[in-house]
C-alpha cells in the first residue's frame, strides 16, 4: 500500500472535503477544505488507515494573503511506513481549530508550540498555554509581521526582551525578501 | 508501586503523637496543599535547562509539568532571514552533542527540496554516514557517561568522556572544529577527508569497542545500577507511538522503528547493520539500546572505511559534491580564472541556491531519534519556513505522563535514561 493510494482511500471517504493529492518529491499532500473538520480526518486517518504516529504539527503564515494561516500536520504509519501530509488553512479572524489530542496523545505540546509561536487557538486543548515564550509574552515571534530584532516587552519581576541590537549584522532583514541582495541592509534605506 | 495514591485523602486526625496537645477537630477543616518542588532550570541532573515542577506526597510524585524554553533562540525565525547554506551552522547547535549528524540532516533535507538526493557521489555518502555514525558514538557516550553519574556513577562520566575526546580530535582533523563542525555543504562536503584520518578513525574504533566492553562491566551486571534503573520510568509501546517518541527511547520500548532501515538515505542500504530493540521499555532497556547500537555503529563505519570509494586518500579522484555550479561552490582557483565560475560563485554566495516552489519533510535517524525538517519554499535561496521536528522535544512531552508515582531520585534516573538535549528541544 502506497501513500498514494492511502491518500485516495481517505479522499473518497471524505469526498469534496479534501483536494485531490498533490505529490512533489514523493511525498503526498492532502488538503482538509473545512478546518473546523480536521479532527475528524486524522481520528480516519490514525483509525482506519494505519496513521498511527504523529510526526509534527507545524503553521504558516501566509502573510498578505488570504486566509492567513496554514496549519500542517504530518503522519506516518509504523505498521505501512508510509508519510502523509495533511494541510488546512484558515483566516485570521477565526484563528481556531479543533484539537487533535484526543487522537494523538503527543499532539499537546506541538498544539502549544504552534498557539506560542502563531497564535492559532486549539478548542478543546487540556493546558493551551505558551511553551517556548513565558506565560504573558504579548506577541507571536513567528508571525511574519514579528521582526527578526525583536520588539521591546515586559512582564514585570518575569522577563524582558528589547529589540536585539544588529546594526550591520547579516540579520537585518525584511519578511519576504526574495533573495539575498533584497534583503542586504546596506543596500536598503531603513523603514521609516 | 503505587500509583493511585491520593494527595489529598490522607487522614490528617490520625496523630500518634503523645506531646501533640492540638486537637484533631482544628485540623479537619485547614486547607491542604501539595509541597511543589521546582527542579531546573540549573540542576546537574537537567542536562542543560529543563525546569520540572514537581507536585509531591511525600517523595512521591503526584504531578509533573515541564517548563522548557529556556534555550529558545529562535532558529526557525533566523532560518526564514538566512540562505539555506547560512543555516548550517544553526543546525550545529540544535543538538550539540552530536553537531555533524545535524548538518548532514539538514543538508539532506534541501538537497531533497533542490531534487539532487539521489545524485549524491558514493564518497560524499560514505563520508556523510562515517560522520553520521561517529556522532552517534559520541552523543551516546556522554549521554551515558552524564546518565551513569547522575545516578551516582562517577567512573563511568570519565570513562567515556576519554573516548569522547579521541571523537572530538577526529572531527578537529576532519572540520577544523572540535565542536561546532558545520561540515556539509548542500549538495556535498566543506572538504575530503585528510591525509592519515581513516587509519585514526580506525584506530579510534578499536580502543572505542574495548571501553564500551569496560563501560559494560562497571553497569550492565552491577547490582546498584540494575536496582536503580530496572522497572522504572516504564514506557509501554502504546505510549511511546502515541506521544511520538523516536529513537533508542522508542526501540528501548521494543518499536523496532530506526530511519535508518524503514527509510534508508545515503549508503545505508548498502551496509549491514542490526536494530536493537527493548522488550520492556524501562530505563534498563534504553541503556542496554544505546550501549549496543554504538557497537553497531562502529560497524557501519567499518565497512564504510573498507569501502570507501577511492580509499583513504582518494588517489583516484572521487568527487566529493554534486557536479553542479547553480547548486556546489565552483574551486576557488578557478573562480578567479573563469567568468562561468565567477558568475556561479557570485549568485551562490549573494543569492543562495535556487530552489523550486514545494515543500518537503525529511527526517534522519539522529542520536536522539528522528530529527526532520520541513521546508516550505516560495523559490528563491530562503526558505519561506523551516520547522525543525526535534526529537529530544517529543521525547520529553512525554514527562508529564511518566513521572507521576515514581520517587524524587528516580527522576534523575529517568531524565538520564531520555537522553535529551535542551538546545533541540528549545530551538
Amino acid at each position: 500500500m502506497t501513500a498514494l493510494e492511502l491518500a485516495q482511500q481517505l479522499k473518497t471517504r471524505f469526498g469534496d472535503l479534501i483536494a485531490d493529492p498533490v505529490q512533489f518529491r514523493g511525498e503526498v499532500t492532502l488538503t482538509v477544505a473545512d478546518a473546523e473538520r480536521i479532527a475528524e480526518v486524522c481520528a480516519v486517518a490514525k483509525g482506519e488507515l494505519g496513521f498511527n504516529f504523529l510526526l509534527d504539527i507545524t503553521s504558516i503564515d501566509n502573510y498578505g494573503q488570504e486566509p492567513r494561516w496554514t496549519v500542517v500536520y504530518h503522519l506516518y504509519g509504523l505498521e505501512h511506513h508510509c508519510h502523509l501530509r495533511l494541510k488546512t488553512n484558515l483566516t485570521e479572524q477565526k484563528s481556531e481549530l479543533p484539537t487533535v489530542t484526543t487522537v494523538w496523545a503527543g499532539a499537546n505540546w506541538h498544539e502549544r508550540e504552534v498557539y506560542d509561536m502563531m497564535g492559532i487557538r486549539f478548542r478543546g486543548h487540556p493546558d493551551l498555554r505558551r511553551i517556548l515564550m513565558w506565560e504573558g509574552y504579548p506577541y507571536f515571534p513567528l508571525r511574519k509581521d514579528f521582526p527578526l530584532a525583536g520588539k521591546p516587552s515586559e512582564v514585570p519581576e518575569v522577563a524582558f526582551t528589547e529589540a536585539a541590537p544588529m546594526e550591520g549584522g547579516p540579520f537585518v532583514t525584511l519578511p519576504g525578501g526574495r533573495d539575498a541582495i533584497e534583503r542586504e541592509p546596506r543596500a536598503r534605506r531603513p523603514e521609516a | 508501586m503505587d500509583v493511585t495514591r491520593q494527595t489529598h485523602s490522607r487522614d490528617l486526625t490520625d496523630r500518634t503523637d503523645p506531646t501533640d496537645r492540638t486537637d484533631p477537630a482544628d485540623l479537619a477543616g485547614l486547607e491542604q496543599e501539595p509541597m511543589v518542588l521546582n527542579m531546573g532550570p540549573s540542576h546537574p541532573s537537567t542536562h542543560g535547562v529543563l525546569r520540572l515542577r514537581l507536585e509531591l506526597d511525600g517523595e512521591v510524585i503526584t504531578k509533573a509539568t515541564p517548563e522548557i524554553g529556556y534555550l529558545h533562540r529562535g532558529d526557525e525565525k533566523i532560518a526564514e532571514n538566512l540562505t539555506y547554506t547560512q543555516f548550517i551552522p544553526y543546525t550545529d547547535r540544535l543538538d550539540y552533542l552530536a553537531p555533524l549528524a545535524n548538518n548532514v540532516a539538514y543538508v539532506l533535507a534541501v538537497e531533497k527540496l533542490l531534487g539532487i538526493h539521489d545524485q549524491l557521489p558514493p564518497r560524499c555518502q560514505f563520508i556523510r554516514v562515517i560522520c553520521c555514525e561517529l556522532a552517534r558514538i559520541s552523543s551516546h557516550l556522554l549521554g551515558l557517561g552524564a546518565y551513569a553519574m547522575d545516578v551516582g556513577a562517577m567512573t563511568v562520566f570519565l570513562h567515556t568522556f576519554t573516548e569522547r575526546e579521541k571523537i572530538y580530535n577526529l572531527c578537529e582533523a576532519l572540520t577544523g572544529a572540535r565542536f561546532t563542525t558545520s561540515y556539509t555543504r548542500i549538495g556535498g562536503l566543506a572538504r575530503d577527508l585528510p591525509p592519515g584520518w581513516v587509519d585514526q578513525c580506525r584506530r579510534f574504533l578499536d580502543e572505542v569497542l574495548v571501553n564500551i566492553d569496560e563501560t559494560e562491566t562497571f553497569l550492565t551486571r552491577n547490582r546498584i545500577w540494575i536496582d536503580r534503573n530496572r522497572d522504572l520510568g516504564v514506557i509501554s509501546k502504546q505510549d511511546a507511538i502515541d506521544y511520538g517518541l523516536t529513537g533508542p527511547n522508542l526501540r528501548g520500548s521494543g518499536v523496532a522503528y530506526d530511519v535508518r532501515k524503514a527509510h534508508p538515505y545515503l549508503c545505508y542500504d548498502q551496509l549491514e547493520f542490526d536494530v536493537p530493540v527493548g522488550s520492556v521499555g524501562d530505563c534498563y532497556d534504553r541503556y542496554l539500546v544505546r550501549i549496543e547500537e554504538m557497537r553497531q555503529s562502529v560497524r557501519i563505519i567499518r565497512q564504510c572505511l573498507d569501502r570507501l570509494p577511492g580509499g583513504p586518500e582518494n588517489r583516484s579522484g572521487e568527487p566529493i559534491n554534486v557536479p553542479d555550479g547553480k547548486i556546489v561552490l565552483p574551486p576557488k582557483p578557478k573562480v578567479l580564472t573563469s567568468m562561468e565560475e565567477l558568475i556561479h560563485h557570485f549568485i551562490l554566495v549573494t543569492q543562495g541556491v535556487n530552489a523550486p516552489p514545494g515543500e518537503i519533510y525529511f527526517g534522519a535517524e539522529n542520536p536522539k531519534g528522528e530529527l526532520g525538517f520541513y521546508i516550505h519554499s516560495r523559490g528563491g535561496g530562503t526558505p519561506y519556513r523551516l520547522k525543525i521536528r526535534s526529537p529530544s522535544f517529543c521525547n520529553l512531552s512525554i514527562l508529564p505522563k511518566l513521572l507521576p508515582g515514581h520517587m524524587l531520585s528516580d527522576v534523575v534516573a529517568i531524565l538520564g535514561s531520555l537522553d535529551f538535549v535542551m538546545g533541540e528541544c528549545d530551538r
